[in-house]
């Protein structure tokens, strides 16, 4: 089992290459689409921000949380809270309290749920995160079912210079893309520093860290608020993009989804959640447009083919896409589990 | 009077959270698998019953032969997909069932299209009993309750007494020195696997009545259901009945006391609990 866990977080040299090239086309990309792709791509690397804070707790630190999008929604609720009717507010205003807001939401949360272990912690993540839906469900003043419209987008505005617009979707594009580059790059930093060695730790065996002295609760609850303060960018990040909040944002398919994004790709080394957020969102507007066959409207029954596609993925690929190009390299040994 | 209609209504929601709850506890219990499926299996039931109570204009068929159906579908899925998912990892169970969510829920749509149901309450169990002159109570949650506790009893009679509940105890005891005894493990799981299933789409059917039937029904209560299996611990039976009638309880009060934060009480309910004891009140 342990092996099984170890050093996932080393990329092979193919999937560096695989990378640099994904970055050079994602900034190339505008150059050659039109705005709908380009809000498309958009929305997949907000979702890649999404998943890799997950994935921090997930393929890190071996928490799996059910409940991961209820920072993210709220974060988006803070965006339209902040936003006044008539006049744009500032992103070094907006951005730094949503995420202060979520990271905060996270720490409350983790402080009960980081004392459970395996399956108690899926399902009271599950449930915190249901309880925070239902607070934004089932009050008039949180926008209730409907959600709430966000009028502007943030304005960034550097010393009476205005930096950039972001209501223009090519800027937005960008500047999503960067958020992105900077988070993967603070997560791989944060991999190989001695706090991301003790969250590996914890992953292989909680036990032995804790006899080598090391408060795991501490740690863990750590990396819960973190996760939850990028699950917050990222939620900031979607607000922001489309305009509009609801609480199906925190609900339990929206966290669910971020689970699958980041074992479609391959646990652990935020590479693969990136890679999984991508593919999924990717394979998900594929099943929504499929074309009419017949009498039957193959596109409708769009759940059918996602449900049917993530029983698959669990059957043939547990370990993603990046896990299943190294079995097929031979690098995994027979027996290895 | 109003207090005791708040009582009767609380318990009714507990036991029928029991049900549920039940087979959610065992299944993790004895198999160790996460079902995140187990609401859908509500919302099926729920679905089943509606169509066979219009088909054959009777509750009493619709439950035996929604109850038979189910057991027979729980059954085919063990030997099709669970039992290789025994072993797995938690995520991997969790991913699995959260795609039979998705499955489950497309082919209610086919099936029984998206539309909101009522089932209406037969005949026999339409009355009300009069408390005072203008408060009265439904015979059909009575009748709900009663349900519950058979189905409660029969099932702790199974589990204590019976020679097949000994086995499935030995089975979750310790799974390898149990199969070393001759002990067909193997249908002991597609056994209580199929058992889980049939609880949670009886409790569906009898809950259509006064639930009414309607898409996505199974999510809310699984996640009740989550909570109640935290707070009683996993894989206990006798932990489940107390903290389901607990959940019950607090629910149905809470939504006349407290009806600004009734919403999130229950998880209150569920934090205090994880501070005091993380493996829950009756952690075996």
């Amino acid at each position: 089992m342990s092996r099984v866990k170890a050093n996932i977080e080393v990329l092979p040299r193919s999937v560096q290459v695989l990378l640099a090239f994904g970055l050079v086309a994602l900034v190339i990309f505008p150059f050659s689409a039109t705005d709908f792709y380009i809000q498309s791509v958009t929305r997949m690397m907000i979702l890649a921000i999404f998943a890799m804070s997950l994935d921090l707790l997930q393929g890190v630190t071996g928490l799996v949380s059910l409940g991961h999008a209820a920072f993210f929604g709220l974060a988006g609720y803070a965006l339209a809270y902040l936003m006044p009717q008539n006049v744009a507010a500032s992103l070094w205003l907006t951005l730094p309290l949503a995420v202060l807001a979520a990271a905060l939401a996270a720490l409350v949360i983790g402080f009960f749920v980081v004392r459970t272990h395996g399956i108690y912690f899926i399902m009271v993540t599950m449930a915190f995160a249901q309880m925070v839906f239902y607070l934004f469900f089932d009050n008039k003043a949180l926008g209730s079912s409907d959600g709430l419209y966000i009028n502007f987008k943030p304005s960034v505005v550097l010393w009476g210079w205005p930096m950039m617009d972001l209501d223009n979707k090519t800027t937005f594009y960008y500047f999503v893309l960067g958020a992105l580059v900077l988070v993967y790059a603070f997560l791989r930093r944060l991999l190989w520093s001695p706090f991301g060695r003790a969250l590996g730790g914890i992953r292989i065996n909680e036990q032995r860290m804790r006899a080598l002295g090391y408060t795991t609760f501490g740690y863990k609850l750590s990396a819960f608020t973190l996760a939850g303060a990028l699950a917050g960018l990222a939620g900031f990040l979607w607000a922001a993009q489309t305009g509009y909040i609801n609480p199906e944002l925190m609900g339990f398919h929206m966290s669910a989804h971020a689970v699958m994004m980041v074992i479609l790709g391959g646990m652990g080394n935020f590479a693969g959640a990136i890679v999984g957020a991508f593919s999924f969102e990717y394979v998900l507007e594929v099943f929504k447009d499929l074309p009419t066959l017949g009498s039957i409207d193959l596109g409708k029954h769009w759940q059918l083919w996602i449900g049917l596609f993530i029983v698959l993925v669990v059957i043939v690929a547990p370990r993603g896409l990046l896990g299943l190009t190294q079995s097929w390299r031979g690098r995994r040994k027979a027996g290895d589990e | 009077m109003e207090f005791l209609i708040q009582l009767l209504n609380g318990v009714q929601y507990g036991l029928l959270l029991f049900l549920l709850a039940s087979g959610l506890t065992l299944i993790f219990g004895i198999m160790g698998v996460v079902n995140l499926a187990h609401g859908s299996f509500y919302m099926l039931g729920a679905y089943l019953g509606y169509a066979l109570s219009t088909q054959f204009g009777s509750l009493t068929l619709a439950i035996i032969g929604g109850a038979i159906l189910a057991v027979a579908f729980g059954w085919a899925l063990e030997w099709l997909l669970f039992r290789h998912f025994y072993e797995r990892d938690h995520l991997d169970q969790v991913l699995l069932t959260f795609g039979l969510i998705y499955i489950f829920e497309e082919l209610r749509s086919i099936l029984w299209g998206d539309d909101v149901h009522s089932m209406p309450i037969p005949d026999l169990l339409s009355a009300s009993i009069p408390l005072t002159e203008n408060l009265s109570y439904p015979v059909y949650r009575l009748f709900i309750s009663g349900v519950c506790i058979a189905l409660a009893l029969a099932l702790y009679l199974l589990i204590a007494k019976t020679r097949l509940g000994m086995k499935i105890r030995a089975g979750a005891f310790n799974r390898d020195m149990t199969e070393a005894l001759g002990i067909n493990i193997k249908l002991i799981h597609a056994v209580v696997f199929a058992l889980g299933i049939g609880l949670a789409a009886v409790a569906g059917i009898i809950a259509a009545p006064i639930a009414s039937v309607y898409p996505n029904m199974g999510s809310q209560v699984l996640i009740m259901c989550f909570v109640v299996v935290v707070i009683g611990g996993i894989g206990s039976v006798r932990g489940a009945l107390i903290s389901a009638l607990l959940v019950g309880l607090v629910d149905t009060f809470g939504k006349v006391w407290l009806s600004s934060v009734s919403g999130m009480l229950v998880y209150a309910l569920m934090a205090i609990v994880l501070l005091w004891k993380p493996e829950g009140l009756f952690k075996q």
